[in-house]
């Protein structure tokens, strides 16, 4: 037990710079003081600037990016498709729309499924966040928010709550009741806070913390219960547009994508950056871990989506056509990692073979934008949002 | 106090290099083929890969009960 205690402030101006902004609660020399995470970056590098020039610290900055290069050009022995030629071809596939849920009033922007596999909590324009058991077609909850443009939901792990937020900054936690006639919009609470639009978030394996990524180019961990900052992960040069966590038996790292067309893996416990991939043209829309932790794929505007192999550490495949022109605003994997879907700006939903690299199959219904594409958590179906006002269902 | 900034922020993209580099590596043949040997060995529990008949498959198209 500490025999010391003061009060923890987890939102205000920073001890170092002045700034206004979500705290991070540290001992400097015995002293308790709250700083930005931004300060507390910069603490970290200030004790070793003894006998390093500017110069000195550039020149070795291009040596270790050739280095870097060459080491992980001398792994690239063979590509993925090589590999993949003696196994057998997709069999055709027979997915169609099971259901259409229509009732938001304006683009939807995200979704997310529930544990238990049927229900589902989408996000939309119109500033409405909706709860849907995909079975029935029940709308079971539907939740305003104060501002447009929800860009970001989530569902709890144990289904008792959902997160959201997108222009207001923040990350908001609804619990659910059973109780219809309840007024959700009155117990929210505030958890995360950002200096600009929330693009993503998701809960780690609890309901107790929250993992965000936002327009401020920042991602960040939260404890939902005291809206505490955790860690603060900084590094990428422009807005975050998506983030997604290991698969619980990898351990604790995630991944991040953003407009600086960089996908970074971040450790959650240190907030440090630990590998970095920087191959696409365009911004980085999505990204997502493959069933067994050891890859992930990211989606582009430039059309195109690659998988990034992690123990290999560099790119192993890319997913294009030259018919295919149109940006990819989201992607998952089936249950094996066998398929890859990819819902694109022409308003299809495309499927690729991940070990062959080619398309295996499309699907067609929407009638605008595909903005995000999931599959269930026990992968009988994949649900799509799109910007024609309507989720599908496709099993 | 701008030219210490750069090189606080010059010594950060030093040190994150650093880290990257260290890391180690494997061969993508052998990167390639964990990855396709975890899909082999999921593909009979993957729904959406196999396809499932009407009756297994939950979101089958909705039956209207009636009274008999």
């Amino acid at each position: 037990m500490c025999d010391q205690t003061f009060m923890a402030i987890t939102f205000g101006p920073c001890d170092n710079c002045s700034t206004t902004s979500p705290l991070m609660n540290i001992y400097i020399k015995n002293e308790p003081t709250n700083y930005c995470s931004f300060c507390v970056e910069m603490m970290a590098c200030q004790g070793l600037l003894k006998g390093e020039t500017l110069a000195s610290l550039k020149n070795e900055s291009e040596s270790l990016k050739k280095k870097l290069e060459e080491e992980r050009a001398k792994l690239h022995d063979v590509e993925l498709h090589q590999v993949a030629e003696k196994i057998e071809v997709v069999s055709a596939l027979s997915i169609k729309t099971r259901r259409v849920l229509k009732g938001h009033g304006n683009k939807v922007l995200c979704m997310d499924w529930c544990k238990d596999k049927r229900r589902l909590v989408s996000s939309s324009q119109d500033g409405k966040v909706i709860v849907w058991d995909g079975f029935t077609l029940n709308k079971e909850h539907a939740v305003p928010m104060p501002c447009t443009w929800v860009m970001a939901c989530a569902y709890a792990p144990s289904g008792c709550a959902i997160a959201c937020g997108g222009l207001d900054n923040k990350c908001s936690v609804y619990p659910l009741s059973l109780d219809k006639n309840e007024n959700l919009a009155a117990k929210k609470k505030s958890v995360a806070m950002h200096t600009n639009y929330l693009s993503g978030c998701t809960f780690t394996n609890s309901d107790m913390q929250i993992l965000t990524s936002s327009g401020d180019g920042t991602c960040a961990l939260w404890d939902v219960e005291s809206g505490q900052l955790l860690q603060s992960f900084h590094g990428h040069t422009a807005d975050v547009l998506s983030l997604d966590l290991a698969p619980s038996e990898t351990g604790n790292t995630f991944v991040s994508g953003g407009c600086d067309k960089k996908a970074n893996v971040w450790d959650m416990r240190s907030g440090q950056n630990v590998q970095s991939f920087e191959t696409h043209e365009s911004d980085i829309n999505c990204v997502k871990y493959y069933p067994s932790g050891d890859a992930f794929a990211s989606a582009s505007d430039d059309a195109t989506c690659r998988l990034y192999d992690l123990r290999a550490d560099r790119e192993v495949a890319v997913y294009q056509k030259d018919s295919i022109i149109f940006g990819v605003s989201s992607l998952d994997f089936s249950l094996s990692g066998r398929l890859l879907f990819g819902g694109y700006n022409d308003y299809t939903i495309n499927i690729w073979d991940v070990l062959k690299g080619n398309r295996v199959s499309m699907l067609f219904g929407h009638e605008n934008r595909v903005s995000t594409v999931k599959v269930s958590p026990d992968g009988t179906s994949v649900c799509s949002a799109s910007w024609d006002n309507t989720l599908r269902i496709w099993a | 106090m701008s030219g210490s900034s750069n090189i606080i922020a010059m010594k950060k993209v030093v040190q994150q290099l650093r880290l990257e580099a260290s890391i180690n590596r494997v061969k993508v043949s052998q990167a390639a083929a964990d990855l396709q040997q975890f899909c082999l060995q999921n593909a009979h529990q993957d729904p959406l890969l196999t396809g499932m008949s009407s009756s297994t498959n939950p979101f089958r198209p909705q039956k209207v009960c009636s009274f008999l």
